[in-house]
């Protein structure tokens, strides 16, 4: 079957999955993992500038301590919009669905992912939820902010929660088939050849993702419907009015939305292992310690849930066991920066645009992550939670890394996707633009933080003194705006007249490098792929032939018998 | 290719789809893909679960003072009747692997009619209740004796718990049928017996939470 | 210089408690070691970029892929430090959350979008909240709606306030002037409306402003506990608890701090948040012995009237039946008066008799109108 392949693609060397067809139908009912891919790219991109117009009105409105614009409910309408855009239509599904959905069955040597109509389900539940969010925009908006804490989400807000939190848990049902599909694809869809440890680390990381998304999405979206049934049948679970627990909903929401959190990392996680290995033409240093801190951070994502919760009413114990696991995720999340700055090490460093933003991501994961030791710590958290002090570390994770990243893979795996070459020069001052707007941005919110500000404030007027940071981060917000519509651009212009891009622009190693075309053929390799030699296997300067020996070979042949019994 | 072997299809011969190299991986993928989703429906119902624990600690009296509402009979007889139908489920599977297609139409038919009678002899008991006024929402008003809070989470739960499973044997029945029909027509996705096994597992796991919920809503201790 | 760059970019915020200095000594520290790390890594990381750039002309003899040493180093010293980090945040947040037993205590409300202050004496105020220098100062808080935040920034202090249970803070002011008391958990429209202050005096000045009742131009004559015992009698609870064990009820005498036994089996030390769920839902938990009789005040009495006899209850003393001496045992007879003795769980059964006449009625009337 294969020989017939071959010759097809022999037959039309200009064939592929861009190509194949054209009609409109083609897209809307493809199952192919690279096409659906491409359907999240736009679709998550709409999103993003949907709460992007949300973020820059909030911002707009804080310069002023008295207010300017919008009134209370609008202004707490539009950081509700802000968040449950950003986070359930953009930042879940932006690198999982849209670049992980692309490169991890061609990484490794899948012809696609298990369960291609399932996946194009998932894009379906997707833009079903998305529209949903829409109309309840629309409609009105919903108030209770992107964490719904009863009892305010389900007795006392009128506003339009129930079609968001409907909207919320159809698209948690996508991200649900999305994460089944990567499970059993990278369980039993690995080329011959390809075991578990000469995986690439961003399968390893969409692996660990994917465990996170099956286990702690349900919870969540049972949590949500609770309130949706409180809030429209009168079954009241988290009501005090009938000795319910309001505090329990915290409880089920963070078991979920912690790991979440995770979910938007880790992915990043994995971008960033293949651009600095990529562009430094060395293999990720530790790549072991790497991969299993993706599965260590995944594990210790799911125990940490209540330091969202120190002064909540928690028991003070639980507390401090809460602060302590919380805690050893430092360690995970060390090695894993310690790693990335080392594969560095003796390579060969070159600046393109996706090495420029994992560069970036470093910094910003870096004091992401650091100031996390600041809520982490129980004393520190009671002062700085629920203020701005809590905002800029969030987005300096999320968005900083997160966004950071998704960008980074974009820009990686663009010519790969479209077969067209971007601008460079654009593609490196957008990157460095974004890094000085964000940092701009949310720097002068921990101060704003420590001096006491609470967020979701719509206005300050009793201290005007926090005036001037709120400025200073808004002009940082319009910085940031400029560097993320610059890609819209110049990206665009690519796919118009871009140059050709060939099979391997960066000469990275990995199957989608030196296997697949660019843009890949449908069902991705002209050829059976056989793996024979671990990721990232550069040549080097010790060993010439590239030939690396990989001591978890041994390991990956006893994981094989144990599959085959 | 791979990828047109299914508009190859003849009677009798596996049907391997584009994206996978053996049929054997096909049907790994499948079962691999069915549990993992049962874990994901786990964590679904393992949320409310968590919330019957910790409220039936809290207010243990009420509960069983609550249970004492509910048709210890009709829930015996649903429980009994799901059973019934996890064994023509799991009879219909051998049937299917030994390709005895007549006998295995026939027993996911049985395995459906035991779904709606369990259906209808819930109806039965959420009408029961609903004109007793044992709706959380409606017991308070006008029912000066009933307005007990967690009499009202005792329902709110039962109401919540059982319907989410409810819903799950709806589902259960669409796909069930489904899956007749599909077989019934030799439809090429449904070549050999993996089908019909993805199917019983959904099945034994829809009949494994009411096993679990029947004692914890019927039968609490005082 | 310093000074007015500091008036204009300020970094510090006031300190008016005395937690606030070990509050900010571990704050400035995690900040140091903040900073120490990304300067490592900013460094570490601007080195390796630039000496081993493309072209740069170095030997590149002796790469290494992995090297499990400096894994364990760079895995072993930051979590030491965060072990440290996590000792010391831990040992002051005890601190903080064990709650003097002296002091001043005072009771808050939270509501949209304001907050409803109680000083025992019975001064009330509104969104704001006067306390003397030096005192350790208590607030036990309930919401009377949706979840607020009580959170006192230049006191590094922050607390939730929760519908249904009764949370508390802490804190010593040391500075005298006024300081912002604001909501931090987004409680609907007017959140960032939900704004007070707390005004902190010489104690001389704080006794003077409570012996003239507050803010208000007349003196309120009656402390909490005051106020508590005249609803006490107004809404006929002496008729039932008096200060012996009765058939009808048990005493409050002495209840703060000793253990109830329930019909159920279970015990419990009676603390304020049993006597709120008694008052506001009697039938949740029955002292043993009794049967279900008591009036549910749930709709019918405030937080704040619920405290109030709370204060009263506890002004009842810690021992159980003061008075005439005629101490009941507190374990009474298996059965109450008036109950068909052999079956064991009487109560329940009689309340759901009970349920089942009023759900005849309900249904004759036509179901839900």
């Amino acid at each position: 079957m294969s020989a017939t392949a071959t010759t097809t693609a022999r037959a039309h060397p200009e064939k592929n999955y861009l190509n194949a067809d054209h009609t409109i139908a083609s897209w809307l009912l493809t199952t192919d993992h690279k096409r659906i891919a491409v359907l999240y790219l736009i679709s998550v991109t709409f999103f993003f500038f949907i709460g992007s117009i949300a973020a820059g009105l909030v911002r707009l409105e804080l310069t002023s301590s008295q207010g300017l614009l919008l009134t209370s409910e609008a202004y707490n309408k539009m950081f509700s919009a802000h968040g449950v855009v950003m986070i359930f239509f953009f930042l879940l599904p932006s690198i999982p669905a849209a670049i992980g959905n692309f490169v991890i069955p061609i990484q490794i040597g899948a012809r696609d992912l298990a369960f291609p109509r399932l996946n194009l389900l998932s894009w379906y539940l997707y833009i079903i939820a998305g529209g949903l969010i829409l109309f309840a925009l629309a409609g009105g908006g919903f108030d209770a902010g992107w964490t719904f804490y009863t009892p305010l989400s389900s007795l006392y807000s009128d506003t339009q929660i129930t079609i968001a939190l409907v909207a919320i848990f159809i698209a948690g049902f996508s991200s649900i088939f999305t994460g089944l599909n990567f499970i059993v694809t990278v369980h039993k869809m690995r080329a011959p050849g390809m075991t578990w440890f000469r995986m690439p680390l961003m399968v390893w990381a969409n692996y660990a993702t994917s465990l996170l998304m099956m286990l702690g999405t349900p919870v969540v979206a049972i949590t949500l419907f609770l309130v949706v049934l409180e809030r429209t049948l009168g079954i009241g679970i988290f009501s005090a009015e009938i000795g319910g627990d309001p505090v329990l909903f915290q409880h089920m929401f963070w078991f979920y939305s912690h790991p979440a959190v995770y979910i938007m990392v880790l992915p990043g996680m994995g971008v960033i292992s293949e651009l600095i290995s990529a562009f430094s033409k060395r293999p990720v240093f530790g790549y072991h310690f790497v991969a299993f801190s993706s599965l260590a951070i995944a594990g210790l994502g799911f125990l940490v849930w209540g330091h969202h919760m120190f002064i909540s009413s928690q028991s003070v114990y639980l507390g401090v066991i809460f602060s302590l696991i919380t805690f050893l995720v430092a360690v995970p999340s060390a090695i894993k920066v310690f790693n990335w700055a080392f594969t560095m090490y003796k390579g060969y460093v070159e600046f393109k645009t996706p090495m420029v933003y994992a560069i970036a991501f470093l910094g910003l994961f870096l004091i992401g992550g650091l100031t996390g030791l600041f809520l982490a710590a129980l004393d520190t958290d009671v002062h700085l939670t629920g203020t701005y002090f809590i905002v800029a570390h969030f987005h300096y994770v999320m968005v900083g890394s997160s966004t950071i990243a998704f960008l980074g893979a974009v820009h990686f795996w663009w010519p790969k996707m479209f077969g067209k070459m971007y601008n460079e020069f654009w593609g490196t001052l957008s990157a460095i633009v974004i890094f000085a707007g964000f940092n701009f941005t949310f720097f002068p919110q921990f101060i704003l933080g420590y001096l006491g500000m609470p967020r979701r404030y719509h206005y300050y007027f009793f201290e005007p003194a926090w005036e001037v940071y709120n400025v200073m981060s808004t002009m940082g917000a319009s910085i940031l705006a400029i560097g993320f519509l610059m890609p819209a651009f110049y990206l665009t212009a690519s796919l118009l007249n871009g140059k050709k891009a060939p099979q391997n622009p960066w000469g990275a190693k990995g199957l989608e490098w030196e296997k697949a075309a660019s843009p890949p053929v449908t069902f991705n390799f002209s050829e059976p792929v056989v793996v024979t030699e671990p990721a990232y296997n550069y040549p080097s300067a010790d060993r010439p032939g590239g030939a690396m020996v990989h001591q978890l070979d041994q390991l990956d042949e006893d994981i094989e018998k144990l599959e085959g019994d | 290719m791979a990828e047109h072997a299914a508009h190859h299809h003849e009677p009798g011969e596996d049907v391997v789809f584009g994206q996978y190299e053996t049929i054997e991986q096909q049907r790994e993928s499948y079962i691999v893909g069915m549990w993992t989703f049962l874990v994901t429906e786990v964590m679904f119902f393992g949320g409310l679960f968590l919330v019957y624990t910790l409220y039936r600690w809290k207010y243990a009296e009420v509960w069983h003072g609550m249970s004492l509402h509910l048709n210890f009979w009709l829930g015996g007889i649903n429980t009994a009747v799901l059973l019934l139908s996890s064994f023509s489920v799991a009879w219909a599977v051998q049937r299917a692997q030994v390709g005895d297609t007549k006998n295995q139409i026939r027993l996911l038919w049985f395995t459906v009619a035991c779904a709606c009678t369990f259906l209808v002899i819930k109806f039965i008991e959420y009408r029961e209740k609903i004109v007793h006024g044992l709706y959380p929402d409606w017991a308070y008003q006008g029912l000066p004796d009933v307005e007990f809070g967690p009499s009202r989470l005792f329902m709110s739960l039962y109401f919540a718990m059982t319907g989410l499973h409810g819903v799950h044997v709806l589902v259960g029945i669409i796909v069930i049928t489904t899956l007749i029909f599909m077989t019934k027509a030799k439809a090429p996705s449904i070549s050999d017996y993996i089908p019909t096994e993805m199917v019983a597992l959904y099945w034994h796991f829809v009949d494994l939470v009411w096993i679990f919920l029947y004692p914890l809503f019927y039968l609490i201790p005082a | 210089m310093l000074d007015s760059l500091l008036a204009n970019f300020p970094i510090f915020p006031e300190q008016a408690s005395e937690h606030a200095a070990d509050y900010d000594a571990l704050f400035w520290s995690i900040t140091a070691l903040t900073v120490f790390f990304t300067l490592i890594v900013v460094v570490m990381v601007a080195y390796m970029a630039f000496k081993y750039r493309k072209g740069s002309n170095v030997s590149r003899k002796g790469q290494l892929d992995s090297h499990l040493g400096l894994e364990l180093t760079w895995s072993g010293i930051p979590l030491i430090l965060a072990l440290v980090i996590f000792f010391w945040a831990t040992a002051n947040f005890m601190k903080q959350r064990d709650m003097p037993e002296d002091g001043i205590e005072i009771f808050v409300v939270g509501k949209q979008w304001m907050w409803h202050l109680q000083h025992m004496n019975g001064v009330r105020e509104n969104n704001e909240l006067h306390v003397p220098i030096g005192v350790s100062v208590k607030l036990t808080m309930i919401s009377q709606d949706v979840l607020h935040a009580m959170y006192l920034p230049e006191f590094r202090a922050q607390y939730h306030v929760i519908p249904g249970r009764y949370t508390d803070l802490h804190f010593t002011a040391s500075k005298v002037g006024e300081f912002k008391m604001l909501c931090a958990m987004h409680c609907g429209t007017q959140h960032s409306e939900m704004v007070g202050k707390v005004i902190v005096m010489s104690q001389a000045d704080y006794a003077a402003w409570l012996e003239k009742g507050g803010n208000r131009f007349e003196k309120e004559a009656k402390t909490m506990a005051a106020s508590g015992a005249a609803l006490f009698k107004r809404k006929g609870c002496a008729n039932c608890h008096t200060e012996v064990d009765n058939e009808r009820a048990p005493s409050l005498h002495g209840l703060v701090g000793r253990t109830r036994s329930f019909n159920d089996g279970a015990t419990h030390v009676a603390d304020e948040a049993y006597i709120r769920e008694s008052i506001y839902e009697p039938y949740n938990r029955i002292t043993r012995g009794y049967i279900n009789t008591m009036t549910a005040y749930k709709g019918q009495l405030t937080e704040v009237q619920v405290r109030e006899l709370i204060e009263y209850i506890k002004s009842l003393g810690t021992t159980a039946g003061v008075g005439d001496g005629k101490i009941v045992p507190y374990e009474q007879p298996e059965q109450p008066l008036g109950a068909d003795p052999g079956t064991p769980d009487n109560a329940t059964k009689i309340a759901n008799e009970r349920k089942s006449a009023a759900a005849t009625q309900f249904e004759q009337s036509g179901g839900r109108n």
